[in-house]
């Protein structure tokens, strides 16, 4: 068990954006993390991996652009990030046009990023 | 082990609440410690203290109280997802010049920094939900 005050953690995103809140709640708890100091990996899979959509444009729709959000995740040093394969192949997403840099992995990849981890938080 | 709970879901909207209920019971009955339940995004609505529901079904703010109470667990909703939702307190009812504030008792109003907290202090974290 880990006892320190530095956990390793996993955030698992499978929502879409833009048709729930849940999406960008999770992104918001990136950043917590983040400001904590805490070792952080995000995975998206599911259709979590529709919000690497590129040229999203939220303005007519009245809400904050998830694309900029995760744009911004850099500055904070979230920078490992997974975006799940057979998701991607199931929605036919090419991993080539992704808004951000995203490790490609699959599903057993993810289990054990999962299995070397303190905390989950499934979103 | 020390436990802490993300609960998701809208009460009585999501099955997914009463299942955290009865889990987070099984847990203390099975020796476990609960170090904070932490209600995001529709689950801060289980801290309304106007729901009234019907005579024959559980009443799931009061029993999320008696778990606050019998076992000191931490009660706390995320004050972002709370303010967007009308669940507030007095500070937050004068803040915002609202008429009335509606937190249950044993519920405490924070930010996304408690959950952190949970995390660091706690073996697992079980989301639920939504």
């Amino acid at each position: 068990m880990n006892t320190s005050s530095t956990k390793r953690m996993v955030l698992f995103c499978r929502k879409s954006p833009y048709g729930n809140a849940l999406a960008r709640e999770a992104l918001e708890i990136a950043l917590a993390t983040a400001v904590f100091e805490q070792d952080l990996a995000i995975i998206f899979s599911g259709d979590g991996v529709w919000q690497l959509q590129p040229q999203q444009n939220s303005a007519e729709i009245h809400v904050k652009s998830q694309q900029k959000l995760l744009a911004a995740f850099a500055m904070y040093d979230l920078n490992e990030i997974y975006v799940e394969q057979e998701a991607l192949e199931l929605r036919n997403i090419n991993h080539q046009e992704l808004s951000i840099a995203a490790t490609l992995i699959d599903r057993q990849k993810a289990a054990e990023l999962c299995n070397s981890a303190d905390i989950i938080l499934n979103f | 082990m020390q436990l802490s709970l993300l609960i998701l879901g809208s009460p009585y909207s999501s099955q997914s609440v009463a299942t955290a209920l009865r889990f987070a019971n099984a847990a203390i009955n099975s020796g476990h410690q609960l170090y904070r339940i932490f209600f995001y995004h529709d689950a801060v609505n289980c801290a309304n203290a106007l729901i009234t529901p019907p005579q024959d079904e559980q009443n799931i703010p009061e029993q999320w109280q008696q778990l606050a109470k019998e076992h000191n667990v931490d009660l706390v909703i995320c004050i972002a997802s709370a303010l967007k939702r009308g669940i507030i307190n007095d500070t937050e009812a004068k803040r915002y010049d609202k008429q009335a504030s509606n937190l249950a008792e044993n519920f405490e109003i924070s930010g996304l920094g408690q959950l952190v907290d949970a995390t660091i202090h706690s073996d697992r974290l079980i989301t639920f939900g939504p």
